[in-house]
């Protein structure tokens, strides 16, 4: 595969046509795959011993997790690609990212208090995975705002970018807290090539399944968001052309 | 419906604010797509006719 070809689709015109064919079948398959996930996961699987059948809850909170901290990874490439590159999609793209993973942190970190209540006691606990959650949150805020606060794009591609660069700490803490730090009520990660740590195989199936389904998600959600931002960087052009005369 | 036990509520409510979230950040994603297109088309139609 030539890799030089990829940069073609930092083309628009070429970014919307290919979504054009593109984005339906990925929207297909994300509502099969969450759908299926979740109902696989919530009506056809056991309780746990100890967790009871809040364990179930396990099919929203480590999917949404996971994009969480992805969909920042995301942003980062993109914004990497804009920096060294100077791609007006790639800039987009994470403009466009940055709703979607804010709106997966808000459900981990929903899910995870609603589930931490009967399991420990608490609404939420100052531990360094669920503050580096909390802090991931704050970023994406952040980085929304600094969007929408500056009119030049390319200004406002720039400073994100650097924003994004210095927020990627917090997202890899996120996934890596249990393991720098001993110590906290979260448990370690439900997801791991090693069979022995992850999961029973009879949650963790669905529980790909469901993954799976955020993942097309995510991607089907981007793909529609970049589009909506290229057309509406066209028009702030042609505005702003107007306007001179 | 599965019997959830005592931890129905949490496990529903867990269920229903993520399904809504999502609903809403899908509607949201999709109304604003749909309304910088016109807007686009709109201004391009005026742009053309400007010359």
């Amino acid at each position: 595969m030539n890799l030089n070809a990829l940069w073609e689709y930092a083309n628009p015109k070429k970014f919307i046509s290919t979504t054009d064919r593109v984005l339906p079948w990925v929207s297909v398959l994300s509502v099969t795959a969450l759908a299926a996930g979740l109902i696989w996961g919530f009506f056809f699987t056991p309780e746990d011993y100890r967790q009871g059948s809040t364990v179930k809850i396990i099919y929203i909170h480590v999917p949404s997790a996971l994009m969480a901290i992805n969909a920042w990874l995301m942003m980062l490439v993109t914004s990497l690609i804009w920096i060294v590159r100077r791609h007006h999609v790639s800039a987009l793209a994470a403009r466009a990212a940055a709703p979607v993973g804010m709106v997966m942190t808000v459900i981990a970190l929903l899910t995870g208090a609603i589930w931490g209540q009967p399991m420990w006691g608490t609404w939420w606990a100052w531990d360094p995975r669920l503050t580096s959650f909390l802090i991931l949150f704050l970023f994406y805020l952040g980085y929304i705002a600094l969007w929408e606060a500056i009119e030049n794009d390319d200004t406002a591609a720039d400073l994100t970018s650097i924003l994004c660069l210095v927020g990627s700490v917090f997202a890899l803490l996120s996934r890596y807290a249990v393991n720098f730090w001993n110590q906290g009520l979260h448990q370690g990660a439900s997801m791991s090539l090693d069979k022995e740590e992850h999961v029973a195989d009879v949650f963790y199936y669905p529980l790909l399944v469901s993954i799976a389904g955020f993942v097309l998600l995510f991607i089907a959600l981007v793909l529609l968001r970049t589009r909506t931002e290229i057309r509406a960087r066209r028009m702030r052009a042609l505005l702003a052309r107007e306007r001179m005369g | 419906m599965p019997d959830l036990g005592k931890y129905a509520e949490t496990v529903l409510s867990a269920y229903a604010v993520s399904i809504a979230l999502l609903i809403v950040l899908v509607t949201v994603s999709l109304w604003r797509a749909k309304r910088v297109k016109k807007q686009l088309e709109d201004v391009e139609m005026k742009a053309k006719r400007n010359g």
